[in-house]
C-alpha cells in the first residue's frame, strides 16, 4: 500500500502555517486597498491594524484571528492512493493542532452543545477527495474558514422578487452585490467573494466555497466570467462600504465565481463571503518531497 | 486621534462623534453573553448576597467610567500562576443588547467594545447616560492581546474562560466610535450610504 512517510507531522505543519500566516496575494491586496484610503480615516487606520497583526502573528506564530473556524482539507490524489489513512493523519494533526494552540477548540455537537474540545466530532473536519490523472504527485489545499464569515454566505433562489432579479446575468448581479450590502459590517470585510452560478442547493454552495480559496491573480479561463469578476469587485467597492464596514474604499479583494448547469425549474445563485483572514495554503508530495505554498 | 483613558468623564465621551478615531489607556473588563446575564440577573434585577454582593462591590468602581469589552480570550497561565492574553478579538455585540443598556444606566458604563455594532436600546442609552460604542478590528487578535499590558484579575471562571470577567490594563488599544452619544451610529449610516449606491446601480 502506497504512504507518506511523517503524514501527520506535514499537516501538523501545513496547519500551523495556515493558522499564523496569511497568503501572499490577500497581505498585497489589503496593502493596495490601504493606500486607497482616504489619510487618517477610519478605513485606512484599520487596514493597517490588519496588517500589523497579520505581521505579529508570522513573527510570533500565534493566530492570525481567535476564531480558526472549520479546517477544510481539499485534497487531489492519485487514482490508487487509499484516502482512508489521509483522512485519519490529517483528524490527528488537527487534534495536535489544537494542543499547541494553533487552532481554538471549534467543533460543538449541534444537538448536546457540548464541545469536543479536539475540533473532531461528526463530519469535523471537513476533508474532501478527488482523484486527478497525475501519477505521483498529491495535492492538499487547506481552508481555515472562521463562524462570523461563514454565516454571511448566502444562497439566492432566482426569480428573487424583493430586488426584482430575474433569470438572467442581471438578477445574478442584483443579488450577489445585495449580499455585499447585506454582509456589512459582519464577517469582518474587506471580502473575497466565492460565487457559483446554478447547480443544485448542496453543490452550489460546494463549488462556491472552493471559488473562494482560488488565487486573487488567477484568472477565469471563461472569459465571461472573467469580466463578471471584475465587475462585481469593481461595483462592490464603489458601494462604499469599506473595511469592517466603517465606509471607504475597500470592500472587496476579489471575487471568483464558477458556474454548474441547473435543471430548468431552478436557479440558484450561492455565495461564500470570505473575511480579509483568508486563511489557505497548500502543501504537495511530489518525488518523494514535500513542499508548502 | 483621541486618548480615552480611564475613568472616562461624560464630557469626554460627549465630544466623540462617529467615525472618530481613539486610543484607550486603563482598565476594562470583558464580558460576553454569561456575563452579561449574570450582570442583569444576579446584579441589577435582583439584590445579590454573598458572593455575588462582594463581586458587584468589587467591579463596581472599575465599571463605572469604565469599559467594557467584548471578547473572549485566548489565554495562558504562567508558572508563577499569571495570566497573559494570547489572543483578543472582538466578538459580535448584537448578542448583549438586550443586557447592555441596563448595564450602562446600572453602572456609569462611558464605553462598550466589540464589533458589528448594537441596536436602538443601547444607542438610547448611549445618548441618555453618556457612552459610545468602540469598535475594534474584528480578527486583529495577536495586535489587541499585545495592547493587554496586564491581566489585573479575572472573576467567574466557572463560565469557561473566554466567558468570564477579566479585568485588563490596556495600552493604545485603538478603536472607532461607530454609535456616538449624539444618537449617530456609523453602521446606519453606511448602510444607508451603500443602499443608496446600490439602488443606483441598479435604477432601483
Ligand atoms: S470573520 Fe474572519 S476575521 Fe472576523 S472574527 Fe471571524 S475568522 Fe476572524
Amino acid at each position: 500500500m502506497k504512504t507518506i512517510p511523517d503524514l501527520v507531522e506535514h499537516a501538523l505543519e501545513l496547519i500551523r502555517l495556515t493558522s499564523t500566516k496569511l497568503p501572499d496575494d490577500i497581505v498585497s491586496a489589503l496593502k493596495s486597498g490601504r493606500k486607497k484610503e482616504t489619510t487618517g480615516s477610519a478605513a485606512e487606520a484599520t487596514l493597517v491594524t490588519i496588517e500589523t497583526n497579520i505581521e505579529m502573528a508570522s513573527e510570533m506564530s500565534t493566530p492570525i484571528c481567535q476564531d480558526t473556524g472549520t479546517p477544510l482539507f481539499y485534497v487531489k490524489h492519485p487514482w490508487d492512493y487509499p484516502t482512508r489513512m489521509m483522512r485519519e493523519a490529517f483528524t490527528s494533526a488537527v487534534q495536535i493542532a489544537t494542543e499547541k494552540n494553533y487552532l481554538r477548540p471549534n467543533a460543538v455537537d449541534s444537538v448536546t452543545g457540548k464541545n469536543s474540545g479536539d475540533n473532531t466530532g461528526d463530519h469535523f473536519p471537513a476533508i474532501y477527495f478527488d482523484q486527478w490523472d497525475r501519477d505521483d504527485e498529491i495535492e492538499v489545499r487547506l481552508m481555515l474558514k472562521g463562524g462570523g464569515s461563514e454565516n454571511q454566505g448566502a444562497q439566492y433562489s432566482l426569480p428573487y422578487g424583493p430586488l426584482d432579479a430575474g433569470r438572467d446575468m442581471d438578477g445574478v448581479r442584483k443579488v450577489i452585490l445585495d449580499q455585499v450590502v447585506n454582509a456589512q459590517g459582519q464577517g469582518c470585510g474587506p471580502a473575497v467573494l466565492g460565487v457559483c452560478i446554478g447547480g443544485d442547493r448542496a453543490s452550489g454552495y460546494a463549488l462556491a466555497k472552493k471559488q473562494s480559496i482560488r488565487p486573487l491573480e488567477d484568472v477565469n479561463p471563461d472569459p465571461v466570467l472573467a469580466d463578471l469578476e471584475k465587475e462585481i469587485t469593481e461595483k462592490g467597492n464603489h458601494l462604499g462600504i469599506g473595511p469592517m464596514g466603517f465606509g471607504g474604499e475597500t470592500t472587496l479583494l476579489g471575487t471568483k465565481i464558477t458556474k454548474a448547469h441547473r435543471v430548468p425549474a431552478s436557479f440558484f445563485v450561492s455565495i461564500i463571503y470570505m473575511c480579509w483572514a483568508a486563511r489557505q495554503k497548500t502543501m504537495t508530495f511530489k518525488n518523494g518531497e514535500v513542499s508548502y505554498d | 486621534m483621541t486618548e480615552l483613558r480611564t475613568p472616562i468623564s461624560e464630557e469626554a465621551i460627549r465630544a466623540l462623534k462617529v467615525g472618530d478615531i481613539v486610543s484607550i489607556n486603563g482598565t476594562a473588563v470583558t464580558a460576553r453573553d454569561a456575563a452579561h446575564k449574570y450582570m442583569v440577573e444576579s446584579w441589577i434585577e435582583s439584590e445579590p448576597s454573598g458572593e455575588d454582593k462582594e463581586l458587584r462591590t468589587t467591579l463596581k468602581p472599575i465599571l463605572s467610567g469604565g469599559i467594557i469589552y467584548h471578547c473572549g480570550p485566548v489565554v495562558n497561565q504562567d508558572e508563577s500562576g499569571k495570566w497573559h492574553f494570547i489572543a483578543a478579538g472582538p466578538t459580535t455585540s448584537s448578542r448583549e443588547e438586550p443586557y447592555e443598556h441596563k448595564v450602562i444606566k446600572a453602572f456609569g458604563v462611558r464605553a462598550v467594545i466589540g464589533k458589528g455594532g448594537m441596536g436602538d436600546k443601547t444607542l438610547a442609552a448611549c445618548g441618555e447616560f453618556g457612552a459610545v460604542y468602540l469598535h475594534a478590528v474584528g480578527g486583529a487578535a495577536t495586535l489587541i492581546a499585545q495592547n493587554v499590558e496586564e491581566v489585573e484579575a479575572v472573576y467567574k471562571t466557572e463560565f469557561g474562560l473566554p466567558e468570564a470577567f477579566w479585568q485588563i490594563r490596556v495600552k493604545d488599544f485603538q478603536c472607532v466610535v461607530t454609535m456616538d452619544s449624539h444618537g449617530g451610529s456609523l453602521h446606519k449610516d453606511v448602510l444607508s450610504q451603500s443602499r443608496g449606491k446600490y439602488n443606483e446601480m441598479f435604477g432601483g
